[in-house]
């Protein structure tokens, strides 16, 4: 029995332990290792194919922030889509909106808090968290914090920028998504939101899974579901944030959810149907930024498009 | 005491609508107790209390010796459903990906492991499904998937398993089948409690009977309980024969 209790002690505090561990490993990793690796890779693939799409700075960083966002949103995703919750990316990224309109009115007033994308994550981690409080409290149905999140970001949002002065290029590049807007910091901001949700998701797949499956077992079985819940839905405002840079507030809903669709017509096994995902999520993040760049079209527009035509056609096939 | 699960004096209602009113019943290790009791009778609510999913208003609820609130050993409960939710009908997942879910409580954060594999091999097996393996489980048939789930209560080593009504929709010559294999399970240790409406099916397999509705009406050896006539009252109760005039109004609340 106490060595029962000791063990029922010892894990939180281990787990604890483990925090300041991982948090120097993720400073080792996102500014001491990452910079080098990213000039290396880009130097070298500059040096192999020498065209601008891959040998300018704008591109390199887009490029690279388009990858990662092509590996978290349909991880994140297809536990998502298998709770029939795919819309809620798009209720986080619409509140991550009005986070970043406050985050560039804060900033103009006072220059040492010019971070928009910050605001953006508290806001939607806050968002997400009182979602998940709004679904544990009502008996209503799913879709209405949705809704209600869905248009009270974007209202929010819009009276700000209206009320503020803000340069409607940088609104745009939010709401719309700017490849070429991403400076070096915030790839590495998605480098540590990437390995945050790797690193979740590999400790905790076999619980998210069980919970999606056959919530009534996961309980039964004693698994945290409300913890469990809580964590799937912090992640994806991460992962929500991370997408916006690129693909805009209007359309990070769509890669945490087509890809997602796509692999689920060709495999009958999850696991397998997460790997594809991420697969189908990469093919069309370089097929997208490829034709945006040959057609001089808007990038994150075509990453969606090139999407939706994988899963057409994997619907037709 | 070998009591496996035990209420006492539970008493549960939905808003101001009695379900289950001051039921006692123990289940002791290796029995096959088959639950009964009409439509609407609290059938499932009582199984919900008695595994821990549902909290009663009051009365005290035990799982092997421990107070069900208190009880975090999961994996020692087994669970099969009526036919299951939405979700697996949609989602992709492989047939041994489920009973691998028996295994996750076991492993926690850590990754399944040889032994772990091993058990899910080993369960596919005993319930007669290693061919079904790696087809997606909304793919097989009623049948086949309630022995999937059987299978995840036995990966995850349960010895205790609950079925609530699993045979509806399954076609009849795998009922028998499943039946078969319920038995085989039971005279290997495992204690077992299924709600089941086929009074006959029951009285051919379980060892012990209870009849509910509402409240407990008996709770015997199966011989002792047909002679009783607990099931003459159950099923003639003023509260069956109101609910048949509303019986819409009875499945729009569940039993």
């Amino acid at each position: 029995m106490s060595i029962e209790r000791l063990e029922s002690w010892n894990r939180p505090i281990g787990l604890l332990a483990a925090v300041p561990v991982v948090v120097a490993a993720f400073y080792v990793l996102i500014y001491v290792l990452f910079p080098p690796l990213f000039d290396g890779f880009w130097g070298a693939t500059c040096g192999t194919f020498d065209t601008w799409l891959v040998c300018s700075g704008f591109l390199q960083r887009g490029f690279t922030a388009g990858i990662l966002i092509g590996i978290t949103a349909p991880i994140v995703g297809a536990y998502l889509v298998n709770r029939q919750m795919a819309l809620i990316g798009e209720a986080l990224a619409h509140m991550a909106f009005g986070g970043v309109a406050v985050g560039l009115f804060v900033g103009a007033a006072v220059p040492s808090l010019d971070y928009p994308l910050l605001f953006a994550l508290v806001a939607a981690t806050l968002a997400a968290l009182c979602m998940q409080y709004i679904a544990i409290r009502t008996d209503g149905y799913a879709d209405i914090p949705i809704a209600v999140m869905l248009t009270g970001g974007f209202a929010l949002g819009i009276a700000v920028i209206s009320y503020g002065v803000t340069f409607h290029a940088t609104v745009e590049s939010y709401l719309f998504g700017d490849i070429l807007f991403v400076p070096f910091e915030n790839v590495q901001l998605m480098v540590g939101l990437t390995m945050l949700v790797i690193g979740t998701v590999a400790l905790t797949h076999k619980q998210l899974l069980f919970i999606t499956f056959d919530r009534e077992a996961a309980r039964l079985a004693r698994i945290n579901v409300r913890f469990y819940d809580t964590l799937l839905i912090v992640l994806t405002a991460l992962v929500v944030v991370a997408a916006m840079q690129i693909l805009g507030a209007i359309l990070v809903a769509g890669m945490l959810v087509i890809p997602v669709a796509a692999a689920m017509q060709f495999t009958n096994s999850f696991n397998r149907g997460l790997v594809l995902s991420v697969v189908f999520g990469q093919v069309a993040v370089f097929g997208g930024i490829f034709l945006s760049y040959q057609w001089d079209v808007a990038t994150g527009a075509m990453i969606i498009l090139v999407a939706i035509a994988l899963y057409l056609w994997s619907v037709i096939v | 005491m070998s009591s496996v699960a035990a209420v006492e004096n539970v008493t549960f209602a939905y808003d101001d609508r009695p379900v289950v009113e001051d039921v006692s019943l123990s289940i002791e290790k290796g029995e096959f107790l088959g639950l009964i009791g009409p439509n609407g009778s609290g059938k499932t609510t009582l199984l919900k209390i008695l595994l821990g999913l549902e909290q009663p208003d009051s009365g005290a609820v035990e799982l092997f010796g421990t107070p069900a609130s208190k009880f975090t050993d999961g994996t020692r409960l087994g669970y099969v459903s009526q036919q299951s939710s939405e979700a697996d009908s949609m989602m992709p997942v492989t047939v041994r990906e489920v009973i691998e879910m028996g295994r996750y409580p076991h492993a926690g954060l850590r990754r399944l492991n040889d032994d772990d594999h091993r058990v899910v091999d080993d369960a596919l097996e005993q319930v007669g499904i290693v061919d079904l393996a790696d087809r997606r489980i909304n793919q097989v048939s009623g049948g086949q998937k309630q022995r999937a789930y059987i299978a995840r209560a036995l990966a995850s080593e349960a010895d205790l398993l609950a079925l609530d009504e699993p045979t509806v929709g399954v076609d009849a010559d795998s009922v028998d089948q499943f039946y078969d294999l319920l038995t085989e399970l039971n005279e290997g240790g495992m204690t077992i409690v299924l709600i089941e409406h086929d009074i006959g099916v029951v009285a051919e397999y379980a060892d012990t009977m209870a009849c509910l509705d509402c409240e407990l009406y008996e709770h015997c050896e199966t011989d002792r309980f047909l002679e009783s006539g607990a099931l003459e009252k159950a099923y003639s109760s003023a509260r069956v024969l109101r609910s048949a005039d509303h019986s819409s109004a009875e499945y729009a609340t569940g039993d």
